[in-house]
């Protein structure tokens, strides 16, 4: 008996540290986790769910290299991408610097306890103007982002995890944000025909969209070419 | 009949006008495709303006499909015009030069005669199109290579898969065919009633351009008759470009977004042929043939 108690006790003070744990710490932590990776190369797959885009989900090759070279490239294909896609990138999530960070309590995202960071940047010309983080601290993983820029709108990232966790990278990215109006001129579309177009104007009144990144293998830390970012 | 045939087609081939048409589209193509060549990502950034103020757009943009969808877009407008170069001819020309009573003379009836003049013109008009198959999608894909055709549309973008495409242009090529057919049909109806090529190429060219104008105008009182205007339905090739999506916004592999529009185009258009054909053989067997 007096073992079960002396057991709770040491998990209750091992709970109690690593929540009172400063927010910078834990940022600094899952930094260094994610620094781990200097690059890598990962294959999967793409789905764009824009109201006023028609496109295939396509397989994509994903390149990565420090501090915040990304690209993604669709096989034989075209990729869309939102403005400032470049944070699908975990790297670039992470790897920010002169920011306040205030910490903003815990939150449940996807049934697991999560730290609320805010940073706040201190550059008044930096395009982010706030970000908030979720970090499962107990793995030292981001579950979730939510920036807003001034650029760009704002935007969610939603990131699960599986085979790779252990180096911070996801196995999906949702990211998640708000599309502005598209109308193209009749001059460059040459199509003068708007019948049959209603319930596609009626659709496109949602004008929240949505990119999904499903990854299936990573080759970490092999090299990759500078050239391929260009 | 295919005897008809082969000498209405050696007339048209051996007439220097003929080719006046595979020229200009010859010319037309290759003057684009270097344009492209050389000014294909400034083409690009500008018809993607709009979308790339807010998306990053990486890939492959001008590619072979791409230019020939361009192409297309350019051509099949001014095609028509080119057909009743020929068309409008067929008929009135034999009148001008004083054949037409001669060969009517032969022991052929009056409704094998036009028949054979129009199948002439049809393949005419096909050889055409196929010329700029060649030239508009073939050696496209030649000198740009392929990939996934990226397509503007007035309120969505539409994106196809390469290995989603080739059957798409078979089929656009197909439609082109009826409806070049239906221009054909209105310039070999007109060159019935003119003993010179002059007006019923005049006339055929002014009824496209009238009936282009009515169909683009989007006032209530042409969306009435559009539906009825074989101008309408010309363009209509390029619904073999537009893709379903199902529930989840994904694309939905060889599948159209509209089929019954292009079956309801191709109706009108081969109404439009039968009906013009059909009053053309009436009027010519009735008609009092003096030159």
């Amino acid at each position: 008996m007096k073992k079960l108690g002396f057991l709770f006790l040491i998990l209750l003070c091992f709970q109690s540290i690593v929540f009172s744990q400063d927010a910078t710490t834990l940022l600094n932590k899952v930094k260094a986790k994610i620094n781990l990776v200097n690059d890598y190369t990962a294959t999967g797959k793409m789905k764009t769910d824009i109201t006023f885009i028609k496109a295939p989900i396509g397989k994509v090759t994903v390149y990565f290299k420090k501090p915040n070279k990304f690209k993604l490239k669709k096989e034989n294909g075209i990729s869309i991408l939102p403005k400032g896609g470049v944070s699908i990138n975990i790297g670039a999530i992470i790897n920010v610097e002169d920011f306040d960070i205030i910490d903003s309590g815990e939150e449940i995202i996807d049934n697991t306890i999560t730290r609320k960071i805010i940073l706040l940047p201190k550059n008044e010309t930096n395009d982010v103007a706030l970000s908030t983080m979720y970090i499962d601290a107990e793995k030292l993983l981001v579950k979730k982002v939510v920036t807003t820029t001034k650029e760009n709108g704002t935007y969610q990232i939603l990131i699960s995890y599986g085979n790779y966790s252990q180096y911070g990278l996801p196995d999906k990215v949702v990211f998640g944000f708000n599309t502005k109006d598209y109308k193209m001129p009749k001059g460059i579309t040459m199509e003068f025909d708007d019948e049959g177009k209603k319930e596609m104007r009626e659709k496109m009144k949602n004008k929240k969209g949505k990119v999904e990144i499903m990854y299936n293998t990573y080759i970490i830390n092999k090299g990759i070419n500078d050239a391929i970012f260009n | 009949m295919f005897t008809l045939i082969q000498i209405e087609l050696y007339k048209i081939f051996n007439r220097p006008r003929t080719y006046i048409a595979f020229i200009a589209i010859a010319a037309l193509t290759i003057i684009v495709q270097l344009g492209l060549k050389v000014d294909g990502k400034e083409y690009a950034d500008f018809v993607m303006a709009d979308l790339k103020n807010t998306f990053s757009i990486d890939g492959k943009i001008i590619n072979g499909y791409f230019v020939c969808y361009v192409l297309l877009q350019l051509l099949l407008v001014h095609v028509p015009l080119l057909i009743a170069l020929i068309a409008a001819d067929m008929i009135s020309g034999e009148a001008n030069i004083g054949t037409l009573r001669l060969l009517l003379t032969k022991p052929i009836s009056r409704v094998q005669f036009i028949i054979a003049k129009f199948i002439a013109t049809c393949i005419y008009t096909v050889a055409l199109l196929i010329w700029l198959a060649i030239l508009g999608l073939l050696l496209s894909i030649f000198i740009f290579g392929t990939g996934d055709l990226l397509l503007l549309k007035n309120n969505y973008v539409v994106q196809l898969q390469q290995n989603d495409i080739f059957w798409r242009y078979t089929g656009a090529f197909l439609f082109a065919a009826i409806a070049m057919i239906t221009v054909a049909a209105v310039g070999f109806f007109l060159s019935l009633f003119a003993e010179n090529s002059i007006g019923p190429i005049v006339a055929t060219m002014s009824i496209i351009i009238v009936c282009t104008i009515l169909s683009t105008m989007s006032l209530p009182l042409f969306n009435l008759i559009k539906p009825y205007l074989f101008t309408t339905h010309l363009v209509t090739w390029k619904e073999f470009f537009d893709i379903k999506i199902n529930n989840q916004n994904e694309t939905i592999a060889g599948s159209i977004q509209n089929p019954a529009k292009i079956i309801n185009s191709l109706t009108v258009l081969i109404a439009h042929i039968i009906i013009l054909i059909s009053i053309t053989i009436f009027i010519f067997k009735k008609k009092d043939i003096l030159s």
